[in-house]
């Protein structure tokens, strides 16, 4: 279960990356963010920003045109 | 977050239209974000980037053949039709057709969920990117310090060569 959900629908690059950044900011090593998105371009994106800050993607489901991740604070 | 020294990243932005005024705040917030310390140079039309009043900001059609020009709203249609190569250059010349395209560009990029100029600019500020104003060039152009936004800092070359000393990874945009 998410700590925190961030809803990003509707949103496009680089806001849904901007906001998911500040929303871990706002968290604690460990927890868990669920990052709600409507843009195709995250897929990538949330998986490279993911790689470059340490956080952990622990899963990316999609769900009829939104994608669901799920994020571990480093 | 990292505190190496090759994580700093510097863009050089040059431009001072609507539409160009975008990628420096997108590469900016977005590199902060992803652990970088940005410093953005802002040097001859890019000062406009930094006036407190962006709204005299516009995007030209008038020689910009690569600009593709579809209608933001209306039947489906009639929204895949690009304009830009149907329409003849000289009509470009009309006064108020940059306005015209401008408020276009707005509407389309706000239908796309893309973000406000001004939010993103923002957002490079709560995010510590370093906004540096070209001294040389506010006076050239005659700019009032007044009119930019705060936080600015005013300086020369040298100090864009001392931002960029470290990092490999440095923009000119």
């Amino acid at each position: 279960m998410a700590d925190e959900t961030l809803d990003a629908s509707g949103l496009n690059c680089p806001l849904p990356i901007l906001k998911t950044k500040k929303a871990l900011s706002k968290m604690s090593a460990g927890q868990i963010l669920e990052v709600i998105s409507t843009d195709a371009g995250s897929v990538k994106d949330i998986e490279a920003f993911c790689n470059q800050t340490g956080n952990k993607l622990i899963s990316n489901v999609e769900d009829g045109g939104k994608f669901v991740f799920t994020i571990e604070k480093v | 977050m990292s505190d190496k020294d090759d994580n700093k990243m510097t863009i050089i932005a040059t431009k001072g239209t609507f539409d160009w005024a975008f990628p420096p705040f997108i590469i900016a917030s977005t590199g902060v974000a992803m652990d970088k310390e940005v410093t953005i140079f802002f040097t001859f039309y890019g000062l406009n980037l930094l006036l407190k009043d962006t709204s005299k900001l516009r995007v030209s059609p008038l020689g910009n053949p690569g600009m593709p020009m579809k209608m933001p709203f209306g039947p489906k249609w009639l929204q895949k039709i690009d304009f830009g190569p149907r329409i003849p250059n000289i009509l470009w010349s009309i006064p108020g057709t940059e306005a015209l395209v401008t408020w276009l560009m707005k509407k389309t990029m706000a239908k796309h969920g893309v973000a406000k100029l001004e939010d993103l600019r923002d957002m490079c500020q709560e995010f510590d990117v370093k906004f540096i104003a070209c001294e040389m060039t506010v006076e050239l152009f005659g700019f009032n310090k007044e009119d930019f936004i705060d936080g600015v800092e005013f300086a020369g070359a040298a100090s864009y060569f001392d931002e960029a000393a470290t990092g490999d990874h440095h923009l000119y945009m």
